[in-house]
């Protein structure tokens, strides 16, 4: 082992074309598709774009820092209602949204008030999200609740929040849930195709953002913490950090990213209801990232991608097919896959079905061995000598 | 008036949570000995249920006589059976592989969940063949050729040819017979079934001024008698010995001649079974369908986090405490009581307060609420496992 | 004579009525290298939670520096300059160990520093020289899931050196290890001893009565006795609990 693998000198460079990769792909998403495709299939893509942008949070805690959240169906709904809540009321003065007529009310309820405004809106888009994650993360979290439990829990508060919303039809128009669709927004209507394709392109710009921030957040010295604390809590405690505060952090940002996400899948699916908190979308969520390769920001984006184009696909043509097909890729992700697509091309993964499948396995040699001087005089010396008797190639 | 209400509470609060507990109590053997977090478990909650329509039915013909009054323990057997044979099959094929990783044993049996959840939709003649028929292919062809000498080398080839030619094969074969119109058409379908509940449980006793339905206190008779048998099957016999000693150490179980497989198969059949009776018992409460597993699973899992994982008594503690707490707070008694009492005017903050939370669903945020409070005090629920090895 | 570096007083830990430790009382200086030795269940690990906050004490006081450590979180004791090796070496099997070092090595270890700072140069040059010391320099980029048993346990002790505490705690640390490298790492801990406190819970004999000047052991959960190494082997009490008939003591 004296010629280590040069890991790192090429720091720049690998920067420079990682850039200019996901710069590259974001160009074929917002230029290239839209002159192939519609706008009504534009949208589905945007939508699959905004669950991309949620995989990113999920991989973030559970990718890198072990914590499987069952959960996120809350962040991503409470942005979407936060977003729908300011849309509902681009309304003239002193006129409520219609539903609230359904049940007698005839006041906006106070909570209600602060949404009338935009720039409020849009931070709490991903401020209240963070704000509930990051609570919910520290009084689970500080008790040391790990996990299993954490993933229950996480899970439970989901149905609470679901209850809840889906119950307060006097508050948040229960399970109708709010539309957008035919929201006014910057004096155009927000399901046009104008403006549709507009949140298009935000979608691809702030999955690139995301991309960014998880990419700053999990490449320094913080990544490597968060990879500590997934592969031993107690250790980083007794090399004196404080897990519990870098996990409600990390969740908190999760929650945060999730909240953007659940805000563009909103306005461009048209409408918000209790449903994005079905238990079965919160797990699906970690099935994308698992699909693709928890602790690679690109597997989550991937498997996002890929599950959800697959989706389509198939209860498209066959309904019934779809469940069996997400149940059986959830085992077959966790029995065979446990690193996801780019994980097991990462780790020779061909090679790996070669040999079980019986074949043997290509060989490869390492450039370093054949420059190594002391190996290549010990081949020389090898080669010289004459075969020992029986042994044949 | 305010007795006969606090009696009330009890009795349903006790009622709600004998059907929590049953419902949890597989699910606590399963996680507090092997660790195994069983999503599939409502589901398998579901097979019972459909297991015991399937006796009902088979019961039918005897629809007149009182021997039809009886099939509910016919059913109890059944779905005993049905849902522990399932369970072994799913310990077998899917999560003896996966032990020691809780966070991946919870994808995969969320993933068996759905799948279970869709078969039942979705299963009718046609669809059993094929899988029957994709059974023999599969494991039959593997019996086959595990008698070769070379079985070893010869495995990953022979899964890579196997399984997706039989699966072709099968899902041909139901194609081909799905143009029957008596094989294409599912048995269950999507829609709720119900389960007529046998004359002796449909009527109620009357204490008290008071009616306490006779299905329910047949649930929680049930409850105890499954706890009873779980704790004798756990502490006395010989069985529960083995399972008890691989869940304190296994490699010197292994060592001791302890059949560390069977054990954990045992185990994880028992817990699945208990899912099944605890379907069965849930049929005599109201029509199920193939999503009643998700109504369960949520509530029986804080039971078990609520209870902590060390003793069984826990689980009991828990499920009573929350079984009464939510039938409390979700019926609308404390603002009654609170009319009654004339506290209206002088606590009206604490009035509507619990008038916002007097229904089901908000008195579920309202408990979990609680939970959570609690698991500040107590974060290892109220039995948790003791010692240094507990947390690592 | 300065004051102790670590007073344990009257410590009383108990699990459900089992006595892990039962009043125990000890004292280190500083620059003290101590040996606490004990059969099986004398406490030893239980002895190091306590002092690293995992355990609370049901009764009695450790003091550090003359501070009571009593509810304590374990991550504060850490900053406080005690520095824990566990039995089983824990290093992060996914990090290299390059970035294993530097979570220990870095100072400042709250939550913003740790997501803004970058290690400096000079940081970087004092991590390649520790990586030299550890034998580790060669493998300093590869995952640390690759390492030898025996280099887990070094990267362990470089971790701990790393963090630079006043007071090291070993559990251990010559367990599955060759000759070759037991003596190098008794070597090494010699010469961590001039510059700090340490305490060392070992099994080898041999390893012992290569690095020990003290020793203290321990018998369900309390002191049995303290001395130098050949006291302590002649210590009649603790040659019936412990070495057995003294004709078979341990090679």
């Amino acid at each position: 082992m004296t010629a280590t693998a040069p890991t790192r000198p090429n720091q720049s460079k690998a920067w420079i074309k990682e850039v200019a990769l996901v710069g590259g792909f974001a160009l074929v998403f917002a230029v290239l598709i839209p002159l192939l495709i519609p706008v009504s299939r534009l949208q589905i893509l945007g939508r699959f774009l905004s669950l991309a942008i949620v995989a990113l949070g999920i991989d973030l805690v559970w990718g890198y820092t072990g914590l499987l959240s069952l959960g996120h169906g809350i962040f991503f709904a409470l942005g979407g209602y936060a977003l729908a809540m300011n849309l509902s009321l681009q309304l003239p003065k002193d006129v409520i949204p219609e539903f609230f007529g359904l049940y007698g009310v005839e006041d906006l309820p106070a909570f209600w008030e602060p949404f009338k405004s935009m720039p409020f809106t849009l931070l709490a888009v991903f401020v209240i999200p963070a704000a509930i994650a990051g609570l919910l993360g520290y009084v689970v979290f500080r008790n040391r609740i790990r996990g299993v439990y954490f993933s229950i829990l996480t899970q439970a508060a989901l149905v609470v929040f679901f209850n809840f919303f889906n119950g307060q039809q006097k508050l948040i128009n229960g399970t109708n849930g709010l539309k957008t669709a035919s929201a006014q927004l910057f004096g155009a209507n927000v399901g046009s195709e104008g403006v549709q394709f507009k949140l298009y392109i935000l979608t691809i710009v702030l999955l690139m953002g995301a991309y960014g921030l998880c990419r700053w957040l999990t490449s320094g010295r913080f990544g490597r913490l968060l990879i500590a604390i997934r592969d031993d809590e107690p250790r980083v405690r007794f090399s004196g950090y404080d897990p519990t505060a870098f996990k409600v952090l990390v969740f908190g940002m999760s929650g945060a990213i999730a909240g953007v996400a659940g805000a563009l899948y909103t306005v461009q699916s048209g409408i918000v209801s209790p449903q994005y908190m079905d238990i079965a979308f919160s797990i699906e969520m970690v099935i994308w990232v698992a699909v693709g390769g928890r602790g690679t920001l690109v597997g989550a984006v991937l498997g996002a991608l890929l599950v959800n184009w697959a989706r389509v696909l198939l209860s498209e043509r066959f309904p019934e097919v779809w469940l069996f097909f997400q149940g059986a890729l959830f085992l077959i992700v966790v029995t065979v896959l446990p690193d996801g697509i780019i994980g097991w091309f990462r780790d020779g993964g061909i090679n790996k079905a070669r040999a079980f499948l019986g074949f043997p396995p290509k060989s490869r040699t390492f450039p370093a061995v054949d420059l190594d001087e002391n190996i290549q005089r010990e081949r020389e010396m090898v080669d010289a000598a004459p075969p020992a008797s029986g042994e044949s190639r | 008036m305010i007795l006969q209400g606090l009696f009330d509470v009890l009795f349903n609060g006790l009622s709600i949570g004998a059907v929590l507990l049953i419902a949890a109590l597989g699910l606590a053997i399963v996680f507090g000995l092997m660790g195994v977090i069983n999503l599939a478990h409502g589901e398998l909650m579901m097979l019972g249920a459909y297991t015991t329509f399937i006796v009902q039915n088979a019961f039918k013909p005897l629809a007149d006589t009182p021997l039809f009054g009886l099939y509910i323990f016919v059913a109890l057997v059944a779905a005993f059976l049905v849902a522990a044979v399932m369970g072994l099959f799913l310990e077998r094929q899917v999560i003896r592989y996966l032990y020691g990783r809780p966070l991946e044993t919870l994808l995969a049996t969320w993933g068996v969940s759905l799948i279970l959840r869709q078969f039942v939709r979705s299963v009718g003649g046609s669809m059993a063949i094929g899988l029957v028929l994709f059974s023999l292919l599969f494991w039959g062809g593997q019996a086959l050729l595990r008698r070769r000498p070379d079985w070893n080398q010869l495995q990953g080839r022979a899964l890579a040819v196997l399984l997706p030619l039989s699966g072709a094969i099968a899902l041909v074969a139901s194609f081909l017979l799905n143009g029957q119109p008596a094989l294409a058409k599912p048995w269950f379908s999507a829609r709720n079934i119900d389960v007529t509940a046998p004359g002796w449980l449909r009527g109620g006793l009357n204490f008290a001024g008071l009616q306490f339905p006779t299905a329910r206190l047949f649930i929680i008779a049930l409850t105890l008698v499954c706890l009873a048998g779980v704790y004798w099957f756990l502490q006395r016999s010989a069985w529960g010995l083995r399972i008890r000693a691989v869940t304190q150490n296994r490699e010197m179980s292994a060592c001791l001649g302890i059949p560390t497989d069977t054990v954990d198969a045992l185990t994880f059949a028992l817990g699945s079974g208990l899912a099944g009776v605890a379907g069965c018992a849930v049929t005599l409460l109201g029509s199920v369908g193939p999503n009643l597993g998700a109504n369960y699973i949520v509530d029986a899992f804080m039971v078990v986090v609520v209870g902590g994982v060390g003793k069984l008594v826990g689980s009991v503690v828990a499920a009573i405490a929350i079984g009464t707490l939510t039938y409390l707070l979700g019926s609308g008694n404390v603002p009654l009581w609170m009319t009654q009492l004339n506290l209206t005017e002088s606590l009206k903050p604490l009035f509507d307060f619990f008038s916002f939370f007097a229904t089901t669903s908000m008195a579920k945020v309202m408990v979990f609420a609680l939970i959570i409070v609690f698991l500040q005090i107590k974060p290892a629920g109220l039995f948790p496992q003791k010692g240094r090895g507990a947390e690592i | 004579m300065s004051s102790p570096i670590l007073d344990i007083q009257n410590v009383t830990v108990s699990f459900d009525g089992f006595k892990a430790i039962n009043n125990l009382n000890l004292s280190l200086d500083p620059g003290e290298l101590r040996v606490i030795i004990g059969p099986n269940g004398a406490g030893k690990t239980t002895f190091l939670d306590v002092i690293t906050g995992k355990v609370q004490p049901s009764e009695g006081q450790v003091l550090f520096k003359g501070r009571n450590l009593r509810n304590t979180a374990e991550h504060k004791i850490s900053r406080l300059g005690i520095g824990r090796k566990f039995q089983t070496p824990r290093v992060y099997f996914n990090l290299t160990p390059r970035e294993n070092l530097e979570l220990s090595y870095n100072r400042s270890k709250n939550l913003l520093s740790t997501l803004f700072q970058k290690p400096s140069a000079q940081d970087r040059e004092e991590l390649m020289r520790l990586l030299t010391i550890i034998g580790l320099a060669g493998k300093a980029n590869v995952p640390a899931s690759i390492l030898s048993h025996g280099e887990k346990q070094w990267l362990e002790i470089g971790m701990l050196v790393a963090q630079s505490p006043d007071l090291l705690l070993v559990d251990e640390p010559v367990a599955g290890m060759t000759d070759e490298e037991t003596e190098r790492t008794g070597q090494l801990l010699i010469s961590l001893a001039e510059t700090h406190s340490i305490i060392v819970i070992e099994h080898d004999m041999e390893f012992v009565r290569q690095i020990a000047r003290q020793v203290t052991v321990l018998h369900q959960g309390s002191v049995l006795c303290e001395g130098t190494m050949d006291q302590v082997q002649n210590d009649p009490r603790v040659i019936e609990v412990y070495l057995g008939e003294p004709q078979e003591e341990p090679a």
